[in-house]
């Protein structure tokens, strides 16, 4: 039987990540854990997340579950959601700038204000609700989701990477931004899968499937 | 859309579910339904018909029974996956960190936040921005003749408070609301149709995205909303809890009119 953990470091909202991988995994364990060990184990490991930056470096690695992270992200599937893919940017401006994890070459940055479209209207800052994704390349964890689906977002920092092969996919908000991020084992998403209903719960199974190989 | 303006955002559809004791109250249309009090069975419904937000309202009188709401909110963030909120009788940090932790994705603040500015800070800094809203009641002040003036009111429009609505919506945002929910109390439950005007203002006078309620009675108040009170999201209860437009409906409607919504 397979396993997924569900990395609980006091940011956000792990019910309904936990409920929503019940709902799609089959006969897959759900742990919502900061256990160590469990994290391990598991086959596959969820880094979720909400709140400040600062926050959430600082109780990973209070936990010492900066190390943990590193460590599942050489080795299994990994799955960064919303803060759980702006932590893996090298860094993030978010107050003042903070360091992380560094497992994507790149920054997170803000939202320019005032921010507006092509017709001069502004947008709203933060970037919330349901926009398109367009995915840049195959990969697994897009397995039956149609070009352009919406996805749920609420943020207002994104990520820069470094690295153009990186890009999963990209959202308009005015211009194109990666919403979402890959290599090798490990994907990251900025919007909420667990939020997102079909679409979300499409790829959210597509990941309790997935092998941690970038091949379609 | 019929533009060729790349895909953005879309405007949010957002009903609410007013909720007393762990049940939906107020007549419910769904006729096949089989318990039209089911909070679960309707929140089933709505997200079926492509709802982008639901949004509870705690309408529980005692504050015994709020515990009810968090096992509502449990079993529906259990079976929905889209964003839930939840409002009513939040008074405390406490209050907010078990309904985060019972799979609400929001918070709505209301009286708390006037009689202590302070909770909202505290909250925005302890949780998160993304996840309070301050939900702001407004009524027209003005005398006939003087530039358009609102202020807050509290115990359902009833007691005025002094305070400019713009003023504490800028406020509030410095403060770190994610969000507003603003209603007019003026057109609440007449079904006349937004305070285009008041939402307007308060839309341009913050940063961050307004959800419009009070007064929705038809589709063409939704997109007007939209459209000329530049509101981000719209927020209805009576038409589609009775059976007159679907959210389908709603979302079609206002597709015509230009507007970009989520269609399934």
């Amino acid at each position: 039987m397979s396993s997924v953990a569900v990395i609980d470091y006091g940011m956000g909202n792990l019910h309904s990540i936990a409920k929503a991988l019940l709902r799609v995994g089959g006969s897959t364990q759900v742990w919502v854990t900061a256990d160590e060990k469990k994290i391990l184990q598991a086959d596959r490991v969820v880094f979720p997340g909400v709140g400040a930056i600062r926050d959430c470096m600082q109780a990973l690695r209070r936990l010492g579950l900066d190390r943990v992270i590193e460590e599942v992200a050489g080795t299994k599937p990994l799955l960064g959601i919303c803060l759980g893919l702006q932590a893996l940017l090298e860094e993030s401006e978010e107050g003042g700038g903070v360091p992380c994890l560094g497992l994507f070459p790149g920054a997170v940055v803000r939202f320019s204000e005032p921010l507006t479209d092509a017709d001069g209207a502004v947008l709203k800052i933060p970037h919330m609700g349901w926009n398109g994704v367009f995915q840049s390349a195959g990969h697994p964890l897009w397995s039956g989701i149609p070009q352009g689906s919406r996805f749920y977002f609420v943020h207002s920092y994104y990520a820069e990477p470094a690295a153009a092969n990186h890009v999963a996919a990209t959202t308009n908000y005015p211009q194109p931004f990666a919403c979402a991020l890959a290599r090798d084992n490990i994907f990251a998403v900025q919007f909420h899968p667990e939020k997102s209903q079909s679409v979300g719960l499409r790829l959210l199974e597509n990941f309790a499937a997935w092998d941690g190989l970038n091949v379609t | 859309m019929g533009s060729d303006k790349p895909m953005g955002l879309a405007k949010r559809i957002i009903p609410c579910l007013d909720v007393d004791n762990g049940r939906v109250v107020k007549g419910i249309r769904f006729v096949d339904i089989r318990d039209a009090g089911d909070p679960v069975e309707v929140a089933r419904r709505y997200d079926e018909e492509g709802a982008d937000e639901l949004t509870f309202l705690d309408i529980t009188a005692s504050s015994d029974d709020r515990e009810t709401m968090v096992h509502v909110v449990e079993q529906v963030a259990g079976e929905v996956f889209i964003p839930l909120t939840v409002g009513g009788g939040i008074r405390t940090l406490e209050d907010i960190r078990r309904l985060l932790n019972a799979g609400a994705d929001k918070v709505g603040i209301n009286t708390a936040a006037v009689f202590n500015p302070e909770f909202v800070r505290q909250a925005a800094e302890r949780f998160g921005s993304q996840c309070i809203v301050v939900a702001i009641d407004a009524k027209q002040v003005n005398g006939p003749g003087e530039a358009a003036r609102w202020e807050i009111f509290t115990h359902g429009g009833r007691k005025p408070t002094g305070i400019d609505a713009v003023e504490w919506a800028r406020r509030m945002v410095r403060y770190g609301a994610g969000e507003i929910l603003l209603t007019s109390m003026d057109r609440d439950g007449t079904r006349q149709g937004f305070d285009l005007a008041l939402t307007r203002t308060i839309s341009e006078a913050v940063s961050v995205p307004v959800i419009a309620s009070g007064g929705v009675g038809t589709l063409e108040h939704l997109a007007e909303g939209i459209i000329q009170g530049k509101a981000d999201a719209v927020l209805a209860a009576s038409i589609f809890h009775f059976a007159e437009y679907t959210i389908q409906e709603a979302k079609q409607y206002m597709a015509q009119q230009g507007i970009e919504v989520r269609l399934l």
